[in-house]
């Protein structure tokens, strides 16, 4: 019995310092950002401002532009959400659900696909782009999330448990595929929906390699873009850079925290069934 | 909806099936000609891209590409700046796969056991630096680990040792970015690792305690063959994953002290959009292409046999 308790005690504190490791970095950026001009910049590190300012908040977004580069972030995320339900969700449903000629030996071309990382593709992408007019574009900057077959295989899992049946009675009432889709699958594909667009919502936030690339005005930075950008004039403010660290984490978080259960669902089905 | 006259029905059907299948077409084309043309087209023309001298004046006027055969491919191998990347992605591979898979593991491990409180708290915490932006919290962790006024170095005076200049020296350099990836990510496999432990029975570790198992026996016997598979999938996952560090250098070091965290991926960039060496660049990313599938074909043929895998 006592032997039970010692270990419980000492796996509560293990679990307890690892939170402690975890979130003590996301907890000291929020609190930095509310420190005035230099306050961080000492030894030994201040934990809590001395009095709380939101001037490097109004500092981003009055003078460096940060209004704009929040807007084009939550723009092209939304976009990107918008346009890779559209392509990927009646696909994933049609590979699983739907038969037509050739439709194995393609599913097998895109699993054997997956093994290709996409940035191989990037430098002819980018002149292909350029070829069209699309570099600097929103257009150019959406064009990856079009293309997501990890997304077709997520949704193409969850169809594969939709009953047959249920699809056959809604022929047999005279239904085309069009309305079947949209009245019979759609909304037993919603909870894989939710997951989809939360992916894509924040991959699309979070990247930066291609809007580093194809974003080349200043004017169409992404956060992150903007950010890496700034951190490179702003070295020594270190409490600016935190405001801006937090504009942009906050909503990507706070997004997560709601909506966890499908996040997390939605993760283990893509990464256990392979 | 309206009823349909049973009459109508076998022509209907013969009708559907055609129907059907122009109806599946639609449904997958979009999503089809987006991946030929936006992922296909694009990682096919690198191939050949990479066999041309496509440069800066090619940019200007298409008309000066030439073809130049392997040259790309045989300059890189020339290029020290090359091995160089080679050798720092090595080293973050090497150590970063062990270290953030014993993290996650050792993490998951803790929290699996029963007596821990609040687990579901802890596990959506432990994953949430793994969501948050890239750029923003390696900007965050370039102050966290600041020579003078960081708190990881406030950490280890206050235990008596001696600063340590993180970022700024060679030797350093790959440690303190793999801390700050390990913090990321590690909640991202520790999740596939719990999810994998809940469903090994408890009866198994009470029989292997019975059998007189200490803990460590009863890892070794019980939980890790119930992982292996896991395990292999895990870490062919965190081999690419480590190969293609960019962010990271790019913003907490931009390659240096020294060139000392120049990664494949860095390298490339730098390559393509820095110096516009957009056939070299296309070249550098076959390589990384063809080194991260060797790794994985290397992991599956010592899995296999191991025998983790069937």
């Amino acid at each position: 019995m006592r032997g039970r308790t010692v270990k419980a005690i000492a796996l509560n504190l293990a679990v307890a310092f690892i939170a402690l490791l975890v979130l003590f970095p996301l907890a000291w950026m929020v609190s930095v950002s509310f420190m005035s001009t230099g306050e961080a910049a000492v030894f030994p590190p201040p934990l809590l401002p001395k009095t709380w300012t939101l001037d490097h908040y109004r500092d981003l977004f009055l003078t460096q532009g940060m209004g704009r580069y929040l807007w084009n972030s939550f723009a092209l995320a939304s976009m990107a959400t918008g346009l890779a339900l559209a392509f990927t969700v009646p696909a994933g449903y049609a590979f699983a659900k739907l038969t037509f000629k050739g439709r194995d030996r393609v599913f097998q071309l895109l699993v054997a696909a997956l093994v290709v990382p996409a940035q191989i593709g990037t430098l002819p992408l980018f002149l292909m782009l350029k070829q069209m007019g699309l570099v600097n574009t929103y257009a150019g900057a959406l064009v990856p999330w079009l293309a997501s077959i990890f997304g077709l295989f997520l949704v193409r899992q969850y169809a594969l448990s939709i009953p047959d049946e249920m699809l056959e009675a809604a022929r047999i009432d005279g239904a085309s595929e069009g309305q079947i889709f949209r009245r019979v699958v759609l909304p037993t594909l919603q909870p894989i929906i939710v997951t989809l667009a939360l992916f894509v919502f924040l991959g699309s936030w979070n990247d930066f390699l291609w809007p580093l690339i194809i974003l080349t005005d200043q004017s169409n930075y992404t956060l992150p873009v903007a950010l890496a950008a700034l951190s490179r004039e702003h070295v020594q403010d270190i409490e600016m850079m935190m405001a801006g660290a937090v504009i942009t984490v906050a909503p990507v978080l706070i997004l997560f925290l709601a909506l966890q259960r499908y996040y997390i669902r939605g993760m283990l089905a893509g990464s256990v069934k392979g | 909806m309206t009823a349909v006259p049973v009459i109508a029905r076998p022509a209907r059907r013969a009708g559907t099936r055609r129907s059907r299948e122009r109806a599946a077409w639609g449904f997958v084309a979009p999503s089809l000609i987006a991946i030929g043309l936006f992922f296909a087209i694009p990682v096919f023309s690198a191939l050949l891209l990479s066999l041309t001298d496509f440069d800066i004046y090619a940019l200007a006027d298409i008309g000066n590409v030439r073809f130049v055969g392997l040259q790309n491919y045989e300059r890189l191998l020339g290029n020290p700046l090359f091995w160089t990347a080679m050798k720092n992605t090595g080293l973050f591979a090497v150590i970063g796969v062990p270290l953030s898979i014993i993290t996650s593991l050792g993490a998951a491990v803790i929290l699996n056991a029963r007596v821990v409180k609040w687990r579901p708290l802890w596990r959506v915490m432990f994953f949430a630096p793994y969501v948050t932006t890239l750029v923003a919290t390696a900007v965050l962790w370039n102050y966290l680990l600041h020579t003078r006024y960081g708190i990881i170095n406030w950490a280890i005076q206050s235990l008596g040792l001696p600063a340590v200049d993180w970022l700024g020296q060679p030797s350093t350099s790959i440690p303190a970015i793999l801390m700050f990836v390990v913090w990321k990510i590690f909640g991202y496999n520790m999740l596939i690792f719990l999810a994998v432990l809940q469903t090994v029975p408890d009866d198994l570790y009470e029989a292997a305690r019975i059998d007189g198992a200490g803990p460590w026996k009863q890892f070794k016997h019980v939980t890790l063959p119930a992982i292996a598979p896991t395990l292999l999938l895990v870490s062919i996952i965190s081999v690419a994953g480590f190969f293609q560090l960019f962010a990271e250098p790019y913003v907490m070091t931009q390659g240096g002290p020294a060139q000392s965290t120049v990664t494949v991926l860095y390298f490339m960039y730098e390559e393509g959009f820095k110096w516009w060496n957009l056939g070299s660049a296309s070249a550098v990313a076959f390589v990384l292409f063809l080194c991260i599938l060797a790794v994985t074909l290397v992991q599956l043929a010592v899995a296999k046999r191991m025998g983790a895998y069937e």
